[in-house]
């Protein structure tokens, strides 16, 4: 018996302190230190659904991530917003709250874009189905997507509906010798173009680049941009889950902005990804300096990873406008009245 | 015959109140701005759904943000609903006004404030047209992938609101997956941006919560949009099938396969013979369905998915092929697919178009039914659809004029949504919930789902303001369609 939503109605409603809903714990360091009794969901799995030709898989929140997708693999099927694993430990739930989406977000879209729907326990132990399992639905508010993201602050994700689709044809990674300005330069003009880039990593003066699509259009791109150095097999699996030596860091910094920005002078070492709209950066600098570098050029600025007793004092997210952290406040209000689920994680307020 | 949403679910509001309410909005606009003539007020008495008609109390024609700030704030301050509108070419009656509220045109939003080629995004106002956005973005080889039938005439705004899609979205997606941004007015007249030039943004994504909100938790005042490479080619096959369960199989084959075509759509019988008379592009009339499907891309591309698609229709027992052999005969295949709703209508005198999406593999069964209830209720029924989407839209012919086909039409139409969701599908795809499918929201959920709607509603306008009576039923509407089987 692996459905144990009835188990979690009983918990929720008897809960006089907060809970702090985990899965496999592969992102316990992400975001805002962990409050509350602990609710393990990761035995509440299973894949209740998946049928290839409809392009939608829906799983209980504690599946792991690795056997969603190996059961996709031999459909030849894939998550294309390749979340991060992390962990073998890593589940659908944690992926799906979390919001992460990995190299190829920038031409598959993120996590969001592919969540069709959701079964949610809120705050007052109601089961709540938002969403579907069909590509298009515009039946009352997308709380389905809200919920990515939202780092379980909303309530429990007892099931998601993902939209799924074919793995490409081909691939091939190709590496290019270049500055951080001629790479951000040539990503965003390649960007333009009917080009078949999916994802692009640069880091000490090397551009990786990987193109995936059908054979044709992939061989036709290889030609057209040049044969280029080949980069390790496991490379993008290495990026995807941060296994490459430069994310073994105390400190690492994420910011988001957008991809046309130029170089960010900041000392430190950078690895930028998603053509330049992802800057990973491991530096000194006081956190205001790197948040106020972020927004300056529209984006925002993660504190990833960090000894605990720096996340406590920035936070682990960018600050949001007053307007906004008060319609934050009113969902998180209106979904879990009681102020149970994950308290903090995101943000203090929440 | 006509019909107006509900007054129970709009707040009333004193005639004090609306006094004070049109003396400030004529001292913040222009006269030209303020429309109160019966007359003038006629053409905004409902959007594409007319069938339902309801005159606003009165009209503004903002023109600046600062306007629009202003008048959002004297309805807020005197409690009085406000109805935001675009180009009203919305389906569902999203945009139909509510009785004693005002009308906030953003017709006078029409510009493309920039367009940056190099990041593939534009930043528009909510009256710019679709299709003006690819008309301008194509100067740089860019365009603006969702595409809706009405995308000639309909609003990004209105977009936005209905979270619109279309023939590409299969491949491209919706509304909400090509909107970086948005510049939004709250109803107190709180200006906020949410999303991001940025890949994301800190924080709940709510972008995603007002895309398909159907103007009921803010007003659209700028949106940035995500411009996608034009295909350097696209070819079109057209297949013909002796029934409607192997051209459902054929769909799903595709799929299976490992294609995404960039357009996958369907037309029945009724339909074809409609669009064909119209329009003349050569469809097989003797077909029981008819699917298109569009490959886009490099022309290496497009020619390996062709012949892999042409491979697997045959497979599924196509009775006709036909590829496209150049643009205007592509354009030939597609004119009556999206021609479809306006040939339809020379055919009859009025039609209903619904919107159901059901899981691909009940579309045979689902248009089994549907035939069945044309019989039953004596009505005729043309379906043209979003077979890759499994985005239904069944056209229900009547005659208003006829006593009781609209009544036998709406019914029809509410017993092929109540289907949808019975195969695990939704009661809409595309075209919004806005008045007309109230009634059947509460067979899509449950009184637990639609107070949590009504919360997350309360957290933008606690007063309910924002177009109300639209998209969510309250509590007693429910439970009167439940006893009668209508909302109205």
């Amino acid at each position: 018996m692996n459905d144990l939503s009835q188990q979690f109605i009983e918990r929720v409603k008897s809960a006089t302190a907060p809970l702090c809903i985990r899965g496999g714990g592969s992102k316990d360091w992400y975001g805002n230190a962990p409050r509350g009794e602990v609710l393990e969901v990761s035995a509440h799995r299973g894949i209740v659904a998946y049928e290839p030709s409809e392009l939608v898989i829906t799983a209980r929140c504690g599946t792991l991530l690795t056997e969603i997708e190996a059961v996709l693999a031999e459909k030849g099927q894939c998550l294309p917003f390749e979340p991060p694993r992390f962990a073998a430990e890593s589940t659908i739930g944690g992926v799906v709250a979390a919001g992460l989406s990995g190299p190829r977000r920038v031409s598959a879209g993120s996590l969001r874009d592919y969540l069709l729907g959701v079964k949610l326990l809120d705050g007052r132990g109601h089961e709540l189905v938002f969403g579907g399992q069909v590509m298009k639905n515009v039946a009352g508010y997308d709380v389905a997507r809200l919920m990515a993201g939202s780092l379980g602050t909303l309530g429990i994700l007892l099931e998601v509906s993902l939209k799924v689709m074919p793995r490409p044809a081909a691939t091939a990674t190709l590496r290019f010798a270049l500055s951080q300005a001629e790479a951000l330069e040539r990503l965003n003009r390649w960007a333009a173009q009917p080009l078949p880039i999916v994802a692009s990593a640069w880091h000490e003066g090397m551009l990786t680049i990987e193109l995936a699509g059908a054979r044709a259009a992939v061989e036709a791109a290889q030609t057209k941009l040049g044969a280029g150095d080949t980069a390790p097999e496991t490379f993008w699996d290495d990026l995807r889950d941060q296994r490459l030596p430069f994310f073994a860091s105390e400190t690492l910094w994420r910011l988001s902005v957008p991809p046309t920005t130029p170089p960010l002078d900041l000392p430190g070492e950078q690895l930028i990804e998603w053509r330049g709209g992802l800057r990973w950066l491991k530096t000194d600098l006081p956190a205001e300096a790197i948040r106020a570098a972020a927004a300056a050029v529209g984006g925002h600025a993660t504190l990833w990873r960090a000894p605990p007793e720096l996340k406590e004092r920035v936070g682990a997210f960018a600050p949001l406008p007053a307007p906004l952290m008060t319609l934050h406040q009113n969902l998180k209000a209106a979904f879990d009245p009681r102020g149970i689920f994950n308290p903090g994680r995101l943000y203090p307020e929440l | 015959m006509s019909h107006s949403p509900s007054s129970a679910d709009v707040p009333e509001v004193p005639v004090e109140a609306r006094d004070a309410l049109f003396h400030e909005l004529a001292a913040i606009l222009p006269p030209a701005a303020l429309i109160t003539h019966p007359e003038e007020l006629k053409p905004y008495e409902c959007d594409g759904l007319t069938a339902y008609r309801q005159l606003p109390w009165l009209v503004t024609l903002p023109e600046t943000e600062e306007q629009v700030v202003a008048i959002l704030k004297a309805c807020h301050r005197h409690r009085v609903p406000v109805v935001a509108r675009g180009a009203g070419t919305g389906l569902s009656g999203g945009a139909t006004p509510v009785a004693g509220g005002v009308i906030l045109s953003l017709a006078k939003f029409m510009h493309i404030l920039a367009i940056d080629p190099q990041a593939c995004t534009a930043r528009v106002q909510p009256g710019v047209r679709n299709l003006a956005i690819s008309e301008a973005a194509a100067a740089y080889g860019l365009y603006y992938a969702p595409d809706p039938s009405s995308q000639l005439a309909c609003t990004i705004g209105g977009n936005v609101a209905e979270n619109s899609g279309g023939v590409h979205c299969l491949k491209y997606g919706l509304t909400v997956h090509n909107i970086l941004k948005l510049r939004i007015a709250l109803i107190d007249g709180t200006v906020v941006e949410i999303g991001s030039n940025a890949f994301d943004s800190p924080g709940y994504d709510l972008l995603a919560l007002l895309i398909g909100s159907e103007g009921m938790l803010a007003v659209v005042l700028e949106a940035w949009v995500k411009l996608t490479p034009k295909p350097q080619t696209a070819r079109v096959v057209m297949a013909s099938f002796d029934d409607l369960t192997q051209a459902g199989n054929a769909v799903a084959d595709i799929i299976a396969a490992g294609i995404i075509p960039a357009g996958l759509e369907m037309m029945d019988m009724p339909a074809t013979a409609a669009v064909e008379d119209f329009v003349h592009a050569g469809y097989d009339l003797s077909a029981a369905a008819i699917l298109l499907a569009e490959s886009d891309g490099t022309p290496e591309e497009v020619e390996e998915e062709i012949a892999a698609m042409q491979t697997v229709l045959e497979k599924a027992g196509a009775r006709d092929l036909r590829v496209s052999q150049d643009e205007a005969e592509r354009l030939l295949f597609w004119a009556g697919r999206k021609a479809a709703f306006p040939a339809v209508g020379r055919i009859t005198p009025d039609y209903l178009c619904m919107d159901g999406t059901i899981p691909r593999k009940h579309l045979a069964t689902v248009l089994t039914r549907i035939g069945e209830l044309s019989a039953r209720y004596g009505l005729r029924c043309a379906n043209v659809f979003h077979a890759g989407d499994g985005n239904l839209h069944p056209l229900i012919m009547f005659d208003a004029n006829v006593p009781g086909e609209l009544e036998r039409a709406t019914e029809f139409g509410a017993r092929i949504l109540e289907l949808s969701v019975d195969v695990g599908g939704t009661i809409t795809g595309e075209h919004g919930v806005g008045i007309e499918k109230v009634g059947q929201m509460c067979v899509q959920f449950t009184p637990d789902e639609l107070a949590a709607f009504h919360a997350v509603k309360a957290a933008f306008d606690p007063h309910g303001l924002l177009n109300p009576g639209k998209a969510v039923p309250t509590p007693r509407r429910c439970s009167e369609y439940r006893l009668t089987g209508t909302a109205r």
